[in-house]
């Protein structure tokens, strides 16, 4: 893949101003004074504790889900299915929440989590075997499958997992031994953030410092050598591909467990597809999709609260996310053209 | 015979004009990435430009009462996004596939915001003037053939002329000949002075207005309103489409009808209440698309320089 | 040193009898670096002039300057004695200018005839017609005796047709100058002497020719005059039937020219029980099926090197791929010291002690945003040598890569430099540093020195010969019959994906093996 790994820290903010200012015409064009909407927006990210948790809550998923598929980018993949594999992961965590709920409330977290990022991890790996053994373009799988997992978590919870007491498509609510500790008293926020940080500092040293992060960023950057030089290529792709659904899929579980305290049809705000901007601004790197998670995090919190006291779509946070994506992949772009050429590419 | 009466019955018919109905969006878009891949360019944004079309194409068709109008507008913003689209990865050398799945994502998020900014409504627009069908007498009531192809609207009929086009563009025009050159063989047309770069950023245009015709089609047409986010992956069953039909004309006409099919059946399944729960029938497409990718996807050769930038004065 | 070059006569404007194309001080920069340094020379009509110069002497350059692909920083192209500057490929095209590259500009999957047709104006704006432009082109071909069928798909034509496609492509746009780069690379013996035949009744009927070449001997048989470009400069210009074969050659390296490689002596076990690598009746297929290797038999010994010759794309490839692991054969088996390992995987094979030099190194060869120490560490990085339990030793792998960068004399800032951003001859050592300093029982190196500056080829062939002199067994895929001929004890020739004969080396003869290349057994 072209121009995703290597992205010029200094185009970041850049960006960021530009996208802003773009998405305050779009408001401006809506009626409304952009000052005004910004500071709706800034209020409900960090006006209050309450806030503030939200845009952690927010950054969590994103987060998780970003570390992935920035670790599909270094070894040359691209996961756009984690939304699918996200929801496939909440499903598995509520269906075993709701079987154990007596068991004692560690043991129930861990099976939730466990059955989610299965879940998560089976749903991507057909994705990379279809791709590894078939040649299957990903992208276009895994979209594929995400509609798939879509219509299956609609039969689910409108058939078999629904809850019997309600008329809505969702599961059973969890008992507190299915439900995630708190973190910070007085706010909803729940551990889910810590975890996020763990996995994107363990996913940091493992690109570093481990001989297998060291195939995985060969792989990426060249797959025909890495294959040629012995690295077990097929092998790397299909793990990263499956670590990716994996951490989906845990999402999945923080969001069912920290948030919801049920599945629901719509669990996702679309979180696996902001993930892979999260990534691409993270530069690709787990620190840095952690750290674009927190930005992110910041402006969906922001843009609900926005939407509801000064009447601004919240999708205007969407084009401002997506923008900021593009102008930054522009601008990298632009730099590697300007690059003067090499005499030794002339003469070869 | 059973299977001759009911082709024939009024059910029948309905089925075969529902084929070509689900067909058309996916034959337009499709056909119009025949352009960009022959060129080089991949086109991963027909998701994003037929879903900006559907919305641009309701709102001017509600506005001014012109459904013709309304599939200009369509058109154009195929052709805007499009362009969007070509600077990044034709005049940059960004990656496509990246750029092309966050223009689709952009889209989405961007007609959701217009949507909402020009109607006020959330969901779905109130019913725009849509283009109806316009029966050819007699050959209408040939079975099969007539409510396939000759009960329906004008913009069934362009999409098939543009396959005749399509062929004739890429077999016996010089266009066609540099268009193929610049896929296969970039360095070789640059060698003659001719622009490899500006074949593709056009080969990527004419994508977009196919798109856009394609994107129109849903909302004038396969309904006569605009749903947020109606597309549901059309653009990018496209795209399995054109593998399928090895990126030709004819190919990609006999993949597009073989995808209607598989959605008329389902909608038909769904109406007949055959005890499969509605969610499975819908997934159809999708894994139709997933089986077709997995048995074609390295079958084909692509052209030589698919999605490779080009840069004068390189190899 | 006594180089006498002759000095280059300057036409008056609208002459008919001075030179057709003359370049006057030609200077082109890259950033910093200067490809071309106030180039001349001068080309007269219905002359065979050669450009002589290594690899990154500025010979592509200059040629990209007359193409009209890149435009001079300095200097003047003087067309029939007047001034043009070329801005686009069209005005060198107008000024009857007709290149065949080296890689050639045709599209694989067009036929001849809409190759010729693409982008030209005359065979129609909106509909070409081919099937005239096919007429007219077979009208030309005969005109100069070639044959060639205007209908045919490119993609089905050998490579010598192909260059001749490329010709008659240019003489059909009107060219009166044909400027060939490096034509003889790709091309066996017998088709070499035919190209040098076809250019020498060309430019009795009027054409010139600028031949660039590295290659002494073809330039000695086709030129009459011949420049000598250096670091991007002129060094002077010769009438070949005035100059010696040493003068030029110093002339073209810049000091007096050492005795090349030294020839191999006897291979020091010349019986061996087992051989160390073999392969059996071993057979492949491409994508669409087709058989492009057939029932291959080799095996080399212990201290033996043997040269696999043949013209690109005869299976040379796949057979390389097949030894090193990357490709599983449809048939046979591939044996190690006598062990199957056909079905071993590369990185077993690394294990087991052979090592494998691809044939490009910057394709499948070396990872180039990565660092030279993580290159050279990339086959290994899973042992002890640069890890502990999966951690890796960073410090461990850039020590390693000092010693080899002082050891193989690699020119580099250090370990940590991007191996993109080094010369094609430092990057191959590279490749043949990671390969030979495991000490490998075997060697699989294909096209060790293609595109590398003579100096690094010397190196080169230094590695592999002690390699083998210390007891590795070698096989040598190389399309460079020279290089064959001055490392190999044993030759076979691989021709449309069978081997076609084994010769010793002391018994082989270069006719013989030239027409093996091409199919015909003797």
């Amino acid at each position: 893949m072209r121009v995703i790994v290597g992205t010029d820290i200094a185009s970041i903010p850049i960006a960021i101003i530009i996208a802003l200012v773009i998405g305050g015409v779009l408001i401006a064009l809506s009626g409304v004074n952009p000052f005004e909407a910004y500071g709706a927006l800034l209020q409900g990210a960090f006006g209050t504790p309450q806030h503030l948790a939200d845009t952690l809550i927010e950054a969590t998923p994103l987060a998780l889900i970003g570390v992935g598929i920035a670790l599909c980018f270094r070894a040359g993949v691209f996961n756009v299915g984690a939304e699918g594999q996200f929801l496939l992961g909440g499903m598995a965590a509520a269906i075993t929440g709701n079987l154990l709920s007596t068991a004692p409330a560690i043991a129930t977290l861990l099976a939730m989590a466990i059955a989610a990022v299965l879940a998560g991890a089976a749903w991507a790996a057909i994705a990379a075997l279809l791709k590894v053994y078939l040649g299957a373009s990903e992208t276009l799988t895994t979209i594929m499958l995400t509609y798939v997992a879509t219509y299956l978590v609609s039969y689910l919870l409108n058939g078999p997992a629904r809850d019997p007491a309600t008329p809505i498509a969702q599961t059973q609510p969890l008992t507190t031994s299915g439900l995630l500790p708190g973190l910070w008293p007085g706010t909803t926020l729940h551990v889910g953030i810590v975890i996020a940080l763990i996995v994107a500092v363990a996913a940091h040293y493992f690109l570093r410092r481990r001989v297998g992060g060291f195939q995985i960023v060969a792989t990426g950057l060249n797959p025909v050598a890495a294959r040629s030089a012995g690295l077990p290529v097929r092998r790397i792709l299909i793990s990263v591909f499956l670590t990716s659904g994996a951490l989906a899929g845990l999402a999945g579980f923080i969001q069912v467990s920290g948030v919801q305290g049920k599945m629901i049809v719509n669990l996702s705000p679309g979180y696996g597809y902001t993930a892979i901007v999260v990534a691409l601004l993270g530069r690709s790197t787990p620190l840095g999709a952690f750290l674009a998670a927190l930005f992110f995090g910041a402006l969906s919190a922001g843009g609900a609260s926005m939407e509801t006291s000064v009447g601004v779509p919240a999708s205007v946070v969407t084009i401002v996310q997506y923008l900021t994506v593009l102008l930054v992949i522009a601008y990298t772009a632009a730099r590697t053209l300007r690059r003067p050429s090499r005499v030794a590419d002339e003469e070869e | 015979m059973d299977i001759f009466n009911w082709i024939v019955s009024a059910q029948g018919e309905g089925f075969f004009s529902a084929t070509m109905r689900l067909a058309v969006p996916l034959l337009l878009a499709a056909v119009g990435a025949i352009y960009a891949e022959r060129s080089g360019a991949i086109n991963v944004g027909i998701e994003g430009m037929m879903l900006s079309s559907a919305l641009s194409a309701a709102l001017v068709a509600a506005d001014t009462g012109s459904p013709t109008l309304g599939l200009l507008a369509g058109v154009v913003t195929g052709i805007a996004v499009a362009a969007l689209l070509a600077v990044f990865t034709v005049l940059l050398p960004a990656d496509p596939v990246v750029v092309g799945i966050a223009l689709n994502l952009l889209a989405v998020g961007g007609t959701t915001f217009v949507f909402r900014i020009f109607s006020n409504q959330v969901g779905t627009t109130t019913t725009t003037p849509g283009i109806d069908a316009e029966p050819i007498p007699l050959l209408e009531s040939i079975p099969i053939l007539g409510p396939l192809l000759f009960d329906q609207s004008y913009l069934v009929y362009i999409a098939l002329i543009g396959v005749v086009i399509t062929w004739v563009v890429l077999k016996f025009t010089s266009w066609g000949l540099l268009l193929r050159a610049a896929g296969e063989h970039p360095a070789a047309a640059d060698s003659l002075g001719l622009s490899v770069n500006r074949t593709r950023f056009v080969a990527l245009l004419v994508s977009g207005a196919f798109a856009g015709l394609g994107g129109a089609f849903l909302s004038l047409v396969a309904s006569t309103q605009f749903v947020e986010n109606m597309t549901a992956g059309r653009g990018y069953i496209a795209m399995a489409i054109l593998i399928l039909g090895h990126r030709s004309p004819w190919g990609v006409l006999l993949a597009s009808l073989l995808f209607g099919l598989g959605d008329a059946f389902q909608l038909r399944a769904q109406l007949d209440n055959t005890g499969v729960p509605f969610q499975f029938l819908l997934m159809i497409p999708y894994v139709l698309t997933i089986v077709t990718l997995a048995v074609f996807g390295r079958r084909l050769i692509d052209p030589a320089a698919l999605g490779t930038h080009f840069r004068r004065g390189h190899r | 040193m006594a180089i006498s070059p002759l000095e280059p006569a300057r036409a008056a404007p609208g002459s008919t009898t001075g030179p057709i194309l003359q370049m006057d001080k030609s200077t082109v920069r890259f950033g910093e670096v200067v490809a071309n340094d106030r180039v001349s020379f001068d080309l007269a009509p219905g002359e065979i002039h050669a450009l002589l110069g290594e690899n990154g002497a500025g010979k592509t350059t200059l040629m990209r300057v007359l193409a009209g692909l890149i435009q001079p920083d300095e200097g003047q192209v003087f067309v029939r004695g007047e001034a043009r500057s070329f801005e686009s490929v069209a005005d060198s095209v107008a000024a009857g200018i007709g290149m065949v590259h080296q890689h050639f500009m045709l599209v694989p999957t067009l036929t001849v005839a809409e190759n010729v047709s693409l982008g030209l104006r005359s065979a129609g704006r909106l509909f070409p017609n081919t099937a005239r432009v096919g007429r007219e082109l077979r009208a030309l071909a005969d005109k100069h005796g070639l044959s060639l069928d205007p209908s045919a798909r490119v993609s089905d034509l050998s490579i010598g047709q192909q260059q001749r496609v490329e010709i008659v492509k240019a003489l059909y746009r009107g060219a009166t100058i044909l400027i060939l780069d490096e034509p003889t690379a790709v091309l066996t013996p017998g088709e070499t002497d035919s190209l040098l035949a076809m250019l020498r009744s060309l430019t009795e009927q009027g054409t010139s020719v600028v031949f660039i070449s590295h290659k002494l001997r073809e330039i000695r048989a086709v030129a009459d005059r011949v420049t000598v470009l250096r670091h991007g400069q002129t060094v002077g210009t010769w009438a070949l039937d005035s100059v010696a074969d040493a003068e030029l050659t110093s002339a073209m390296i810049g000091r007096d020219a050492a005795p090349t490689v030294s020839s191999r002596l006897a291979p020091t076990t010349s019986v061996a029980p087992v051989p160390r690598l073999a392969v059996e009746r071993v057979g492949a297929r491409d994508r669409r099926g087709h058989a492009v290797l057939d029932s291959v038999s080799l095996s080399v010994a212990p201290g033996e090197i043997l040269g696999i010759a043949g013209v690109d794309g005869n299976g040379q490839t796949e057979l390389a791929e097949i030894l090193s692991g990357v490709r599983r054969p449809s048939a046979g088996e591939v044996r190690l010291d006598g062990a199957n390992i056909t079905a071993a995987t590369v990185a077993e094979r690394i294990g087991h002690g052979l090592a494998h030099v691809p044939e490009d190194r910057q394709r499948t060869g070396l990872i180039l945003d990565l660092s030279i120490a993580e290159n050279l560490a990339m086959e290994t990085v899973g042992t002890a040598m640069f890890s502990r339990r999966g951690s890796l030793n960073r410090a461990a792998v850039r020590a390693h890569a000092e010693d080899i960068i002082s050891r193989f004399d690699i020119r580099c800032s250090g370990p940590d430099q991007r191996v993109r951003d080094l010369s094609g001859g430092n990057q191959q050592k590279v490749l043949i540093a990671r390969a030979v300093s495991r000490a490998p029982s075997a060697l699989v190196v294909s096209q060790p020195t293609r595109g590398v500056d003579l100096g690094a080829v010397e190196n080169i062939h230094r590695q592999i010969l002690d390699l083998a002199a210390q007891g590795c067994a070698v096989i040598l895929i190389s399309t460079e019959l020279d290089e064959i001929l001055a490392l190999s004890d044993r030759i076979a020739v691989l021709y449309s994906g069978t081997i076609i004969s084994t010769y010793d080396r002391a018994t082989v003869d270069l006719g013989t093996l030239g027409m093996n290349m091409t199919g015909q057994s003797v």
